[in-house]
């Protein structure tokens, strides 16, 4: 096995692209993603990668170089976060749409404004529905592993669409942890070398992105749909092979403590190993307390998350960004939607909090989880609520 | 000269390529000067080629789904990207051919755009992808405002023009700028080759795409393309409004090679700009005051053109002596 070596997880994302025989890498830089592509130009310039590394004027050009070089049938990378990755959103949404296999990495940052170089999720939920497969990592090993598993699964000739590898701003991009880094013959041995379905070839002329008239429009995104709906079998079945060659088991939902919980508490990425604490504690102080954590966002893993909430009493869900004006955060309304209809529904309470950077600490966890019993007892609670606002 | 160009052959009228990039039976609009500019510019460029399209007439016309025009590889993202999409495909072939994974072979990548496409909304994209020297022919189709959304003005409109946004009113006289000039700020970024071509003198069109083609590095094609639809114009006049264009010196065409201008259709004795403007219903609002205006702007600058071409050849001649 490989041996753990401590490191920065920015430049563990960058060895992952690089492991994966990455062809061309194309980005912009921003915070806090900036330390990834430092390290893969790097990477180019000692001829440790050999990659066509694309300094781009704009993100939005990024995505589009991304995009054209997929289609020529290179393996593609780039990585981008929050106002980036908005100036890329026109182009996300064709990437699936033509069928490139792009991987990129968003080191998830708060949207401005007011201007924030900081961690929420504020900037990843705004794409939720532009038709990439989305992961969230919680730790470092997990963000190499979800790169190395987003290649493998968007280049598969059942999937073909672009999947974004989420990982906290600084929180997590900066920090330094012991991972096992797999070396590029390691990966050889999970992740073949990418076979394009349809290329841009000279000899073989293909039209890529067409006028999609009212006749064909719904057909096209309908397939998408399909598609990615689709992509959970094969997203299961690549993390089992990996399971079984590296050792290390990735599920879609990941479960701590949730046995004899009346209370799940449900997270998103790194802020999940401070839940943990918290759990532990609040179980220590006799409060039945489980936590629930989504790896898999897109596609939503409906079937897992029913089956892991069956016989919960209370969810409380931890949303790191708001939806103005709406119905809770965006994980609260999938999840309440996620399980109308259910024969036995838990009551479900909203909470919002860590947005811009502002620490999730083991006392708000406390908070959170002792106001989702409170409303539960009472039968109601608001519809969702802020927590950690200094009121003065 | 550049060094690519050592072997370059003319096209002659009997000398043109058969073989067609651009398939009949698309559909454009009648008379459309565009989607003739392009044929024309394709055919000298061949068929091995890859096409990177932004959104735009042509884009429309040549790729309404399940039919398609193009004998070439073709994609089309999105409207201000043509320029990033091509620069992509290229890196993309380069990274696979270097790491043996396709055949080695140069392959034209295009990418083309209007004047919407380049002048305003894809200027940065095709800033940056000069900057980074791709080895790519972008072509701009200058009908000079945005056709295919419905004639609205860009930057490249003329002084004067009637669009659906910059109509003469009781006071304004119509578009109230006069027109950007794309060629002269892709020329700034000193890439090897920068020409102006028109439909109207069509081996001159296609020598410059074919020689866009041959040369490494990025090469930039400004085409003049008559749109009968938004110019209310005659479609049987969009040739001879194109060779007017030239003829008045309102389209002057020249090449920038390695930084060195070149006329390449001098004018001697330039058409007044009266006769241009009074073809086509989009300057029919115009007096006599304004119409001076622009033939004053347009013979300043044609004068300017003429220097820096003059510049070139002073600049080469004391070296020829040396040598000698």
């Amino acid at each position: 096995m490989p041996e753990r070596v401590g490191i920065e997880v920015s430049l563990a994302a960058s060895e992952a692209a690089c492991a994966a025989d990455t062809d061309v890498v194309a980005a912009y830089p921003i915070t806090p993603q900036t330390h990834i592509v430092e390290h893969l130009s790097e990477l180019v310039a000692d001829g440790k990668l050999d990659a066509e590394f694309v300094p781009v004027e704009s993100e939005h050009s990024a995505m589009s170089v991304c995009v054209g070089s997929s289609a020529a049938g290179a393996r593609t990378f780039t990585a981008t976060s929050a106002q980036g990755l908005a100036l890329m959103h026109e182009i996300l949404f064709i990437a699936p749409a033509l069928r490139t296999p792009i991987v990129m990495v968003v080191a998830n940052r708060a949207m401005s404004g007011p201007i924030s170089i900081w961690n929420d999720h504020s900037d990843v939920m705004a794409e939720r529905d532009v038709g990439w497969i989305q992961t969230f990592a919680e730790n470092g090993q997990e963000v190499f592993d979800l790169i190395i598993h987003a290649f493998r699964v968007a280049e598969d000739k059942d999937v073909l669409l672009p999947v974004m590898v989420n990982l906290d701003g600084f929180n997590l991009s900066h920090v330094i942890e012991p991972i096992e880094m797999l070396s590029a013959s390691e990966v050889k041995r999970y992740l073949k070398p990418y076979k394009p379905q349809m290329v841009l070839d000279p000899k073989r002329p293909v039209t890529m992105g067409p006028v999609g008239v009212p006749e064909i429009y719904t057909e096209a995104r309908k397939q998408i749909e399909e598609v990615l709906k689709g992509s959970k079998r094969v997203i299961l079945k690549a993390w089992k092979e990996f399971a079984n060659l590296y050792g290390r088991t990735y599920k879609p939902i990941e479960c701590y403590r949730t046995k004899g919980a009346e209370v799940v508490l449900m997270t998103m990425g790194s802020v999940t190993e401070t839940a943990m604490t918290a759990i532990d504690k609040m179980w220590d102080k006799g409060v039945r307390v489980g936590l629930m954590r989504f790896r898999l966002w897109r596609p939503f893993p409906l079937e897992e998350f029913r089956r892991a909430v069956r016989g919960v009493k209370v969810l409380a869900v931890l949303d790191r960004a708001i939806s103005y004006g709406g119905l809770g955060g965006p994980v609260l309304t999938e999840v309440r939607s996620a399980l109308y209809g259910t024969f036995e529904q838990p009551q479900v309470f909203g909470f919002v909090a860590g947005l811009g950077g502002r620490d999730i600490t083991i006392d708000m966890f406390e908070e959170i989880v002792k106001k989702a019993i409170r409303y539960a007892k009472r039968g109601k609670g608001p519809t969702y609520e802020l927590i950690g606002v200094r009121e003065k | 000269m550049d060094a690519a160009l050592k072997n370059f052959k003319k096209f002659t009228p009997k000398s043109l390529p058969k073989a067609e990039v651009l398939a009949q039976g698309h559909r454009a609009c009648q008379g459309c000067g565009e989607v003739l500019a392009l044929r024309m510019a394709l055919k000298a460029m061949g068929k091995n080629m890859i096409v990177a399209s932004a959104t735009g007439c042509m884009e429309i016309i040549t790729s309404p789904y399940p039919q398609t025009a193009w004998e070439v590889p073709w994609i089309h993202v999105a409207f201000e990207n043509a320029a990033a999409v091509a620069s992509g495909v290229e890196a993309g072939r380069k990274a696979l051919m270097r790491k043996g994974r396709i055949p080695k072979q140069r392959t034209t990548i295009v990418a083309m755009a209007g004047d919407g496409g380049t002048a305003d909304i894809g200027l940065q994209a095709l800033s940056g992808a000069l900057e980074r020297g791709h080895d790519f022919v972008y072509i701009c189709l200058d009908n000079e405002a945005y056709m295919n959304t419905g004639v609205q003005r860009s930057s490249s409109t003329p002084y004067g023009a009637m669009t659906t946004t910059s109509p003469p009113g009781k006071v304004r006289i119509g578009q109230d700028t006069w027109k950007k000039n794309v060629a002269a700020i892709v020329a700034a970024h000193a890439i090897p080759y920068v020409a102006t071509a028109s439909p109207a003198y069509y081996t001159d069109l296609m020598n410059k795409a074919k020689k866009a083609a041959m040369i490494k590095g990025p090469a930039y094609l400004h085409v003049y393309s008559p749109c009968p639809t938004g110019w209310r114009l005659a479609p049987e006049r969009a040739v001879e409004i194109s060779r007017i264009a030239v003829q008045t010196n309102i389209f002057p065409l020249y090449e920038v090679v390695n930084g060195q201008y070149i006329l390449t259709k001098k004018i001697k004795k330039p058409k007044p700009v009266e006769g241009y403007l009074k073809l086509q219903g989009r300057f029919r609002h115009l007096d006599k005051k304004t119409i001076q205006e622009i033939q004053e702007r347009v013979d300043r600058e044609y004068e300017a053109l003429v220097q820096k071409a003059a510049l070139s050849e002073v600049e080469e001649e004391p070296g020829e002596e040396a040598e000698k």
